[in-house]
């Protein structure tokens, strides 16, 4: 669904842009004012982070937001229900991010059913590689959901193979290694890279991991289908306050 | 991988993308080594000349009097250099890094044990060390950071989360998906993504297979029961491998009750009824959770086994009934202690502490010929803060206080702090 969606869009635009948040952070109210002011600003999907405690693969913004998530109530209640209701207000698809323990506790099969029901259209989970994903593939599929897998500077032209066969939507192609939301060398071996992927698969590419600025943006054009940026719209409505983040989003797309 | 590492529905390889390839060339370097003989021969080599290995058993003839039932006998893992079990993991570990040619180490460390193992082997090979230590562990180990700093590793202190074990081992994550490129990760215990259960187990299997020939040799028989604590579960897996096979040995984990049952008051997943199944830090186990899945605050008097997971094998040998599981409070525990040093002249760290405590509970109502093991996994130099407070010594405050006094005039002729 998410692959006929982006191809559509990018008749009409080159680039399209997905954003993060963290559902609960700083509070619930808070984070759907953010989802308003991103969605009015132009962002084209986004990703909806489910707090955890032990969010392993992510940098110190979106780790300290988990964390203050979880310490101002976050629950797995609360956070469906807010995911439910930004389906229902906004007219772009949203996809779940989190880590395999959420899915496993609430029950796998049940959680993506509740997905399906609520309005999400895929979801990204950064530690279940497919070996250990069947479950959750299975039922994605069932429910006509996108799982949607990583490529990493690491990723050898037949794992990508591999990835691409568990993946629908798009691919999330991380621009290098480390964790969420540290500084990226926008350069040649990128570019390299990103051409590597587009051999290894058909879908959309998105490029995300220390996409900051306008500068970065227009990089990232003509390169990868979407730019993601997760961490930096967080920092600035930490620096700014959550009004901030609207004209932020504006700045880098126009 | 060619494995996925699963005992039962335990275990498992729950990785971010970015490691895929590392993993890789781990499992290659594991299965090579432990194919190889001659690997086995240096590793037992090493450990034989740099640290004490074999480790004596040790017949605790005034206990086993005091408690009148079963004999009681020690295994010695406290005389290894550095003073616990760790040091054979961290040795074994380091000799694969060497064979994978990378430069540098990392590792998660609760007490500090297995911080300063890593260090010290880090210094012996020439390997950078960068150890990351929950802040909370940093403020009650601090005798061994001061060891790991003088030997060169950067000790990075986590602030978050629960600022323990747990979250020291994130962020050596965070550390290793940047860097894995030159850098292993030494992981402490058996738990963890595979190959590390397995391979942690192997290398700590070198306690249970000697304690066995020890046994053997000594009385000609092998114990009714085995006791070894259990946090990650390293010093258990290696002890009890040593009698896996041997039906008739009773094998009892002992875990941290800490201040009794109920979720936050202790770290015990597999002896209370507070854990469930569930997936972090790379693998599928008992955790200590809520029913969202985020993982609780765990409490023991311990740092070793202040940890909200347990080794998979381990999970897995708790639900076939191979091993059972028990938990000691902290008033135990130290009471456990007072007495094996007191009527023994051994002085076991805190974790050990807790299998002893568990053992003297049951000793008594055994037989005079029935023969009881305990792993002392380590010694209790790095507790002599706890444990001093535990049972308020006023001699020690009182040296405390003239020390804190010398260094607060020292810094006030220097102009410094007030």
């Amino acid at each position: 669904m998410l692959e006929q969606y982006i191809k559509q869009r990018l008749q009409h635009k080159d680039l399209l842009l997905m954003t993060h948040i963290v559902l609960g952070y700083p509070s619930y109210d808070d984070a759907m004012r953010l989802v308003e002011g991103m969605v009015e600003a132009g962002v084209d999907l986004m990703e909806l982070q489910i707090p955890f405690s032990e969010p392993m693969a992510d940098g110190p913004v979106i780790l300290k937001a988990n964390a203050q998530a979880l310490k101002a109530g976050a629950t797995m209640e609360k956070s469906l229900r807010m995911a439910e209701q930004i389906t229902a207000a906004f007219d772009i698809p949203f996809l779940f991010m989190t880590y395999y323990n959420i899915l496993f506790k609430y029950g796998v099969s049940d959680f993506v059913a509740k997905m399906q029901a609520i309005g999400i259209k895929g979801a990204i989970i950064p530690d279940l590689p497919p070996e250990e994903g069947s479950e959750y593939l299975q039922a994605m599929q069932k429910h006509g959901l996108d799982p949607v897998h990583i490529f990493t500077p690491n990723s050898s032209m037949a794992r990508k193979q591999q990835l691409n066969k568990h993946t629908s939507g798009f691919m999330y192609t991380v621009a290098r290694k480390g964790v969420t939301g540290k500084d990226t060398q926008f350069g040649d071996e990128l570019g390299d890279y990103l051409l590597d992927c587009r051999q290894a698969t058909d879908l959309p590419l998105a490029l995300g991991f220390g996409v900051k600025s306008k500068a970065d943006y227009e990089f990232i054009r003509g390169k990868a289908d979407v730019a993601i940026i997760g961490s930096e719209a967080i920092r600035v409505m930490e620096d700014h306050g959550v009004d901030a983040v609207g004209p932020f989003i504006r700045s880098i797309i126009t | 991988m060619q494995n996925r590492g699963y005992f039962n529905q335990f275990g498992g390889a729950f990785i971010p993308e970015i490691l895929v390839p590392t993993f890789d060339q781990l499992e290659a370097a594991y299965l090579e080594a432990k194919a190889d003989p001659a690997f086995w021969q240096e590793y037992v080599d090493l450990m034989s000349t740099y640290s004490c290995r074999a480790t004596p058993i040790t017949y605790a003839e005034n206990l086993s009097r005091h408690f009148g039932g079963a004999q009681i006998y020690i295994k010695r893992e406290d005389l290894n250099h550095t003073g616990a079990h760790k040091a054979n993991n961290v040795m074994g570990q380091g000799l694969l890094t060497k064979r994978m040619g990378k430069k540098r180490v990392i590792a998660e460390t609760g007490a500090g044990q297995h911080g300063v193992a890593t260090a010290t082997m880090a210094a012996k090979f020439g390997f950078d060390c960068t150890i990351y230590m929950g802040a909370v562990d940093v403020a009650r180990q601090r005798p061994n950071v001061f060891w790991m700093e003088q030997m060169g590793a950067t000790v990075v202190p986590v602030e978050d989360g629960s600022a323990t074990l747990k979250d020291a081992i994130n962020e050596a994550f965070r550390d290793w998906v940047t860097n894995m490129d030159d850098t292993h990760y030494v992981l402490g215990t058996a738990c963890g993504p595979y190959p590390f259960p397995e391979m942690v187990s192997w290398f700590q299997s070198i306690i249970g297979s000697e304690a066995r020939e020890q046994m053997l040799a000594r009385q000609g028989r092998l114990p009714n029961r085995v006791y070894a604590c259990v946090g990650g579960g390293s010093n258990a897996m290696g002890l009890f491998s040593g009698f896996m096979t041997d039906t008739e040995v009773e094998l009892v984990g002992v875990e941290a009750g800490g201040r009794g049952k109920g979720i936050g008051e202790h770290a015990a997943r597999l002896a209370y009824d507070d854990a469930t199944i569930g997936v972090a830090q790379g693998y599928k186990t008992y955790f200590l959770q809520n029913n969202n899945g985020q993982m609780m605050d765990t409490h023991s008097v311990s740092a070793g086994l202040d940890y909200v997971g347990v080794s998979p094998i381990l999970a897995d040998l708790h639900d076939t009934g191979r091993v059972r599981f028990e938990a000691a409070t902290d008033d135990e525990v130290v009471a456990a202690m007072q007495l094996v040093v007191q009527k023994e002249g051994l002085i076991p760290a805190l974790e050990s502490s807790h299998a002893f405590a568990q053992a003297f509970k049951e000793a008594p109502a055994m037989g005079k010929d029935e023969i009881i093991l305990i792993n002392q996994s380590g010694r209790a130099d790095k507790d002599i803060f706890t444990v001093a407070d535990a049972i308020d010594d006023p001699k020690w405050r009182e040296f405390i206080i003239t020390k804190a006094d010398q260094y607060r005039a020292r810094a006030a002729a220097e102009g410094g702090v007030e």
